[in-house]
């Protein structure tokens, strides 16, 4: 190994991406490991303003709102690939439509027989409390069963480096804009790698969205209208919505540019009202539509529910998915893919405890200062408590917080998340990392090769929330046979 | 397209051209201070506050800067974030109408108007303005003049196009009658004559804020007079900043817009730009004069807004 760069670098008892234990690489990172031996500090530190100046220049950015005044900041982006081999991949696909394939027929029946409630998989409390369900919805039928058409699941690897489901992203999941950014800026800034590793592509992400999109049109429609509909240019997540319309080749909405009559949504244009027929919302289902759901939202289009009720609209992920992201419903997923499927679980959850259930709340209580607590309706890292790191004050609220609301509440083990080295002010260093691969649902389900793998920034910490000062990484996975050459 | 597509697009192509005609307004009027090297207050004072065309604006300015320097009143159309028509302000308000319509226009014009925003926005710009003013303006003209290519080159020449052609032309038309106007509120200074140096200077500095002075020359035999200069840069019929090129750009891309053959009309911002552009191709510049070259450049300038509200009426307003 050449000098310097990797080697004071240490995997401190952690897994590690690239190196197994005794500080040998992994075969599947021996290309990169030599590639970037022979780079000095100078080279590297060139490449990495490289690839920040791209970024920026593009307006690749998300927005930090502090006072009246918000900054657009680039994502950090490290440029130390994560390297999947394919066999491990192709677990993971298949986990991972297992998963959704579950998690749809659930969404269903839930707003139809609620069969798993009947045969008692699932309490009706539940479902009933859960903040997302949408009892509204109940007897609505969406086009060919499908309501998470996009879907962000979560993975980690514990110390074992066996993967575990973190939690899935039914809703709006975001970030899918990075990973073919991500793409574009390491053949930027290393082209020659590409052609030593056989990996994958990526860039029919948008392609196969639209796809999945047309497939779900209204009433069998096979020339559907399709727009993404985002909350505007302030949102944080704006790039990527108009990344996604600009390579679909779709027209991007506020809900000032839509308009409902007589039960169908129109989009104003130059030539006149024109009918919308499958609406990829990025707005969050509190927010669609202002005389059903809140009143006060300003991001709304009146009447879009009623439209999408009668099956004049559709939409996608479909209304009320957001009963199927609890945290307290995430338990039941295992026992979901069993009653609907009759298969095993792949891919397991990690292990949770549900304070909802008296001999869980108190394993819980008497253990907050080991465990990983959860508000079961938060996400972006926030509500949430790691016991180990927590301070006297933060565990009593939490537990206060528990006692007083049981539904409300998840724990979890600490898990020691896998590292990949990242790097840090001049040299490599370990950095926790988790995975979200993206999985569409249309005719077929299909799952872009690898997913976003991001990175908990700060030293030692375990939340890689951009939100909270995370990074990402390119994901690559590696073609069958997949060795370097 | 989109209604709103729409106005973003003829927007972002009004407030680029507006920052442009702000770069070379002040680098003219840089230049024609160094040729007049013995300012005092008082004629600094002349020379630099017609460039506030605005009442709005020169208050705002003395809140700020009080003294009227050649610097301050630089600083002030070129950074001034509260200065709603600055460079600045222009260039922002472009970035935030292109970033709504990102998907539409192609990511080339994206970044170019993105890298010039952020250059405004760093200390480098800073520094190349404090450097050398007339090579910062060069820059920034240079940069937008780099967008109106890469529009051309990269982006279909379809409905959105035309929405950016007719904000071009017709805040340049609107541009090149200000521009005129600003030589109607500079005074002569006691002694010189109308037809004197000073007056020529000045007139002559009006064809080079219009880049028109080459093109000018080529037809006016070395002569330059009121009556020419606003003959040529009123009613020429194929030099690109005149005001009747102009409105005949315009009116060929709303025409182009609704599909509508030209000299006919589907909606009201067609028969006005029409009537606007028959009465600048059969009028006379003595006709002008004898209306009054102020009155005339004023009315123009009104009946520009009553176009733009008119296409606003037709394209956006949905309720």
């Amino acid at each position: 190994m050449a000098q310097g760069f990797f080697d004071r670098y240490e995997s401190e008892g952690f897994f590690d991406e690239m190196f197994e234990g005794d500080g040998k690489v992994r075969p599947h990172y021996q290309r990169i490991l030599e590639r970037f031996s022979e780079m000095d500090a100078q080279t590297f530190e060139r490449k990495r303003a490289l690839a920040e100046k791209a970024y920026l220049n593009q307006g690749i950015t998300f927005t930090i709102y502090s006072g009246d005044e918000g900054t657009e900041r680039i994502m950090p982006f490290d440029l130390v690939p994560r390297i999947i081999p394919s066999d491990e991949w192709k677990v993971l696909e298949r986990g991972l439509e297992q998963r959704l394939r579950a998690l749809n027929l659930f969404l269903h029946d839930i707003y139809h027989e609620q069969r798993i409630i009947r045969e008692g998989i699932i309490p009706l409390e539940i479902i009933r409390t859960a903040k997302h369900y949408r009892p509204e919805l109940i007897g609505v039928d969406v086009p060919h069963d499908i309501y998470i058409h996009v879907c962000g699941t979560d993975l980690i690897r514990g110390a074992d480096g066996g993967y575990l489901v973190l939690e899935d992203n039914g809703r709006c999941p975001s970030g899918v804009s990075y990973l073919l950014e991500n793409r574009q800026a390491m053949k930027r800034v290393f082209p020659h790698l590409f052609s030593r590793y056989p990996v994958r592509p990526v860039d029919r992400y948008p392609q196969e969205l639209l796809a999945a999109l047309r497939y779900v049109a209204p009433h069998g429609n096979l020339d559907p209208t399709v727009v993404v509909l985002t909350p505007g240019i302030y949102n944080s997540a704006y790039f990527e919505h108009s990344f996604l319309a600009r390579s679909m080749g779709i027209e991007i909405v506020t809900n000032q540019d839509l308009i409902v009559k007589d039960d169908f949504v129109y989009m104003k244009t130059t030539k006149g009202l024109k009918k919308v027929d499958v609406i990829y919302r990025r707005v969050d289902d509190d927010f669609l539509d202002p005389t059903v759901f809140r009143k006060d939202s300003m991001l709304g289009v009146p009447g879009i529910v009623n439209a999408y009720r009668k099956g004049n609209v559709n939409l996608a992920n479909a209304l009320g998915t957001g009963v199927a992201d609890d945290k307290v419903t995430y338990y039941y997923v295992p026992a979901m893919i069993r009653f609907y499927l009759g298969e095993e679980p792949i891919l397991p959850n990690v292990e949770t405890f549900l304070s909802a259930v008296d001999t869980d709340r108190k394993y819980i209580l008497e253990n907050l200062e080991n465990l990983v607590i959860k508000a079961a309706n938060e996400s972006g890292g926030y509500g949430m408590m790691i016991g180990p790191k927590a301070t006297r004050e933060e565990i009593e609220k939490f537990r206060a917080a528990i006692i007083a609301d049981p539904r409300g509440y998840i724990a979890q083990p600490v898990i020691s998340l896998s590292r990949s080295p990242c790097y840090c002010d001049g040299v490599f260093e370990g950095r926790h990392i988790d995975l979200r691969p993206y999985i569409l649902m249309g005719e077929k389900t299909t799952i872009i090769p690898g997913g976003l793998t991001r990175v908990a920034m700060r030293k030692g910490s375990l939340v890689v929330n951009s939100s909270q000062g995370g990074g990402t990484k390119d994901t690559w996975v590696l073609d069958e046979g997949g060795q370097p050459c | 397209m989109l209604s709103r597509v729409a106005d973003s697009c003829f927007w972002l192509s009004r407030y680029l051209e507006r920052a442009e005609t702000n770069s070379r307004i002040l680098d003219v009027n840089i230049q024609i201070a160094l040729d007049f090297e013995e300012n005092n207050d008082e004629k600094v004072r002349q020379q630099w506050m017609p460039i506030l065309s605005a009442a709005k604006e020169r208050e705002l300015f003395r809140q700020i800067h009080g003294e009227v320097t050649s610097e301050a009143i630089m600083d002030f159309v070129t950074f001034e974030k509260t200065n709603s028509s600055s460079i600045l302000s222009s260039m922002t308000l472009a970035r935030e109408n292109a970033r709504t319509v990102r998907e539409q226009i192609s990511s080339e014009m994206w970044e170019q108007i993105n890298r010039l925003y952020l250059y405004l926005q760093s200390p480098a710009a800073r520094t190349a303005f404090r450097e050398s003013p007339i090579g910062f303006f060069r820059l920034l003209v240079d940069n937008l003049h780099s967008f109106q290519g890469i529009t051309d080159a990269t982006m279909t020449h379809g409905e959105g196009w035309q929405f950016i052609q007719a904000g071009k032309y017709i805040e340049r038309a609107d541009s090149t009658s200000r521009v005129l106007d600003f030589k109607y509120h500079l005074l002569l200074p006691s002694g010189e004559q109308v037809g004197g140096n000073v007056d020529i200077t000045q007139w002559m500095a009006v064809l080079r804020s219009c880049s028109a002075m080459e093109a000018y020359f080529k037809i006016s035999r070395g002569h330059v007079t009121s009556w020419q200069v606003a003959e040529f840069l009123i009613l020429h019929d194929t030099f690109p900043r005149s005001i009747r090129f102009c409105v005949d750009a315009l009116d060929q891309a709303l025409h182009s817009i609704s599909g509508v053959d030209r000299g006919h009309f589907s909606n009201e911002a067609e028969r006005l730009s029409g009537a606007l552009r028959s009465n600048l191709a059969f009028t006379t510049v003595d006709s002008i004069f004898r209306f009054g070259l102020h009155q005339y450049l004023d009315q123009t300038q009104e009946r520009l807004n009553e176009i733009s509200n008119a296409l606003a009426e037709t394209y956006y307003r949905w309720t």
